[in-house]
């Protein structure tokens, strides 16, 4: 279970994880993008810390809104609307809300890969997001069909999502600027893909036993 | 009037692109820039384009037009936040910015046709520069 104020904490562990990991992100970039996925993602997080106090009397739907808002009006990369739109496509599945379960869990994270794929109008296998996010929702399903927990069901799902970066490495980029290099892009791991990770990592390592 | 909203990822290139329409059409065209972010970085911002849309907004059609890239979803992303009435009158044309925007203004100011604004900001991909 994920009570309402569990979420601010991961949400406030997300924004600290990114910011350790912005130059990493920045360098990922920097190799077959524009070099700005870090500092973006990072300032988009500043923002979200700052609005987090605001929202501690919210609903788990109303924050979950409130932060993509936030990240599609400070992030300014391709970032932006695209986490923007996951965090409110998965506010919406969630309005009133104050805990959630692991089918809420589920929920949230097939809206936000919903929102993503809309906005993006992109596929698995194009070097995105997309290819750390559905293998993690894939292994997040598969491990509660099978009776697991919730802890461990998003532990599978962050592994998963480990292998989806991996597997960008093998593929050719055909969404954003990386899409200019064609197969140069190749043996470098997409940075859309890296922070989707990290965040999934950080929400499995802040759900309790 | 048609108004329109210029979405760059440079604050300056969408002023700048407004600066030199509005001299074109002698401010008879509403216009508005929302280009780079709040903190002045290289960006786009979907709150900064939706509150746009609604500054040129007088009830006719609204043109957005954008470079390239996040722009576009930043733009998309704005209509979300837009009422259903003012959606429907939002128009994303797939023009070059420049010379999009100009041919674009210059039209809404000698017709109130939508469709036929749009189809010549797009035609001007065709425009042969130099004779």
């Amino acid at each position: 279970m994920i009570t309402r104020d569990r979420l601010l904490k991961i949400l406030e562990a997300i924004a600290e994880e990114i910011k350790n990991q912005k130059q990493f992100l920045t360098d990922l970039d920097a190799a077959i993008g524009d070099g700005d996925h870090g500092i973006n993602m990072s300032r988009g997080f500043e923002a979200v810390l700052a609005k987090l106090p605001t929202l501690a009397d919210k609903d788990i739907g109303s924050i979950l809104k409130a932060i993509g808002t936030t990240l599609v009006s400070t992030v300014g990369g391709a970032a932006g609307p695209l986490y923007g739109t996951a965090f409110m496509k998965a506010g919406q599945v969630m309005v009133d809300k104050m805990e959630l379960d692991a089918n809420d869990l589920k929920k949230v994270l097939q809206s936000a890969l919903e929102g993503i794929k809309m906005r993006g109008k992109a596929q698995k296998g194009e070097k995105t997001m997309i290819d750390a996010i559905e293998p993690a929702l894939d292994a997040y399903n598969k491990a509660l069909e099978e009776g697991l927990s919730m802890k461990k069901a998003m532990n599978n799902a962050v592994e998963a999502a480990r292998e989806g970066v991996e597997y960008t490495k093998t593929i050719v980029a055909t969404k954003g600027r990386a899409n200019y290099l064609g197969e140069r892009s190749i043996g470098h791991q997409d940075p859309g893909a890296t922070s989707s990770y990290l965040m999934l990592r950080v929400v499995s390592e802040n759900i309790e036993e | 009037m048609a108004g329109i909203v210029v979405v760059s990822h440079s604050s300056k290139i969408a002023e700048g692109i407004v600066e030199l329409t509005e001299q074109m059409t002698q401010g008879k065209v509403k216009m508005k820039a929302a280009g780079g972010t709040n903190d002045g970085r290289i960006g786009t911002d979907a709150v900064k384009i939706q509150e746009a849309i609604l500054e040129v907004d007088d009830g006719s059609a609204i043109l957005i037009f954008m470079d390239l890239g996040s722009a576009i979803m930043s733009a998309e992303t704005a209509l979300d936040f837009l009422e259903e009435e003012v959606k429907n009158r939002v128009i994303l044309v797939d023009a070059p910015l420049v010379e999009g925007v100009l041919a674009g203004a210059i039209q809404a100011t000698i017709s109130s046709d939508t469709d036929e604004i749009k189809r010549t900001a797009e035609a001007a991909r065709g425009l042969n520069k130099i004779q």
